[in-house]
């Protein structure tokens, strides 16, 4: 999508991450931002269901044509799910960063870390 | 090496990149435009039709005098004495290790004065290096980095669109010439980086924003920096820091057909040797086999028979957006340099296998 967009039901990361929170569920995707600046996602090395990941920590990384990105988790938990359409069109981070582009689906080990996550004025505040 | 209390520099074009849409960054000391729409729109537009690059910064230095042949054939690689007036050559700038200190293109003005294209970054360097070599030859050497704004034009409609806009006919491929394109004099080059037919346009930088909106009245698509990195890697054009390096010999690098060891120039001793006993590396060109990119600085494996000598080190990698899939070159050994070679590539930890291709990576009829 060409014009800057943050839903305002999801919560977000510094690290142009956002997390959509469904119970003890999420959806990690990046944020507009983070696909403006990285420009066309050529490439997601897509990590395995069963992965922890950590708050705050790398996970995987998006790629470029230009460059590489790590992606940083916005909560912790277990992954549960991979969005595997993004082997065969990665470029759909680009074109719906929220909705098709999502990157994984993870079981929460503590919703209580979301509290620390921002809303959407705040995260947009922090790009200007 | 990067003075970040330095304000960046700005071409001539910088309106016209912010009015374009370019997203801006920082580039050897320039604020240039990386891309527009999009790297791959932009690439696809110079490999099927025609888009313009603003390379201002790249810097210019004039050789002029009644020796100024013999003071470029001491200090470049390539034989100065074949290049015709109106003509062009690529060549290299040695030192005394035959490492290479910039590659360059120089254009033969007139019978005793010539202008040599300098990379963004070693401008400064290779002027020090001009000016300090071959003093003992009657030719004074000029900084002209600030009389010039340089376009380059790309595509296989180039020609046609900048034909339409001059008043003569365009120079063949490695020739240069004086027209007027869109009332603006210019030095026409047909030369260029990205593999595809084209010309580079060197005009007064108060002229630059006037041709660069007539070209893109004519139907050119803006191209960045982006673009022009994937585009060369394509072709397998070296790009100085990354594949050319004073770390790399000329023969290593493949440019041995750059050098005229027999001219005598600056390093052209150590560079003979080196041909004759054959580099320890060798620059090669690699296609991913699946998916992952790989990137500059990335690890090739050693084959396990030989873990101490052989091996070797991505110097450029990027997405190939004709190929759509990682491609790069590699300096490797001899023994792993024949195309078909199968290479592993430590890719931040992960293992991929590539293949050793030929040159260029990308063909037009292909």
């Amino acid at each position: 999508m060409a014009q800057a967009s943050y839903p305002a039901d999801l919560r977000y990361h510094a690290e142009h991450d956002w997390a959509r929170i469904e119970g003890d569920e999420a959806t990690f995707g990046i944020t507009w931002y983070a696909q403006d600046s990285l420009g066309e996602i050529v490439f997601f090395d897509a990590p395995a269901v069963g992965t922890v990941v950590t708050k705050d920590e790398q996970y995987t990384e998006v790629e470029s044509v230009k460059a590489v990105s790590d992606v940083v988790a916005p909560l912790s938990g277990e992954i549960i799910a991979i969005n595997e359409t993004l082997s065969s069109s990665p470029e759909s981070v680009n074109e719906d960063p929220y909705g098709a582009g999502w990157l994984v689906k993870v079981k929460l080990s503590d919703p209580s870390e979301a509290d620390s996550l921002m809303d959407a004025s705040d995260y947009e505040a922090s790009l200007s | 090496m990067s003075d970040t209390t330095t304000a960046l520099r700005r071409t001539p074009l910088y309106d016209a990149h912010v009015a374009a849409g370019a997203k801006l960054v920082p580039f050897a000391g320039w604020e240039m435009p990386i891309q527009y729409a999009g790297i791959r729109e932009e690439h696809n537009a110079v490999r099927n039709d025609v888009g313009i690059f603003d390379v201002s910064h790249m810097g210019q230095v004039e050789t002029v005098g009644p020796q100024a042949l013999e003071r470029l054939q001491h200090l470049t690689s390539n034989d100065v004495s074949k290049i015709a007036e109106g003509g062009a050559q690529y060549s290299l700038l040695c030192n005394e290790r035959g490492g290479v200190l910039d590659d360059l293109f120089t254009y033969r003005l007139a019978e005793t004065r010539f202008l040599t294209v300098t990379n963004a970054s070693n401008h400064e360097k290779d002027l020090a290096w001009i000016r300090s070599h071959g003093i003992e030859f009657e030719a004074d050497v000029n900084d002209r980095r600030e009389d010039f704004a340089m376009l380059a034009v790309q595509g296989p409609s180039a020609r046609a669109l900048i034909g339409q806009l001059a008043d003569g006919d365009l120079p063949a491929r490695f020739h240069c010439a004086r027209r007027t394109v869109a009332g603006v004099p210019a030095l026409v080059c047909g030369t260029g980086y990205t593999g595809e037919d084209g010309v580079e346009l060197l005009v007064a930088p108060a002229d630059a924003v006037h041709l660069w909106d007539a070209v893109l009245a004519a139907g050119a698509q803006p191209v960045g920096l982006g673009a022009r990195d994937t585009l060369r890697l394509e072709a397998c054009f070296h790009l100085y820091g990354n594949d050319l390096t004073e770390d790399w010999d000329p023969i290593g690098a493949g440019l041995g057909w750059a050098c005229r060891e027999q001219t005598g120039f600056i390093g052209s001793d150590v560079i003979a040797q080196i041909r004759a006993d054959g580099p320890e590396r060798k620059l090669v060109p690699f296609v991913i086999d699946g998916p992952g990119i790989a990137r500059q600085g990335n690890p090739i494996l050693p084959q396990p028979t030989q873990p101490q000598t052989t091996g070797g080190e991505v110097t450029s990698g990027s997405f190939s957006p004709c190929l759509e899939r990682g491609i790069g070159m590699a300096y490797v050994t001899p023994d792993a340099s024949e195309p078909g070679t199968r290479l592993q590539i430590d890719v931040r930890g992960t293992i991929r296998d590539a293949t050793v291709e030929r040159k260029p990576l990308y063909r037009k009829d292909s």
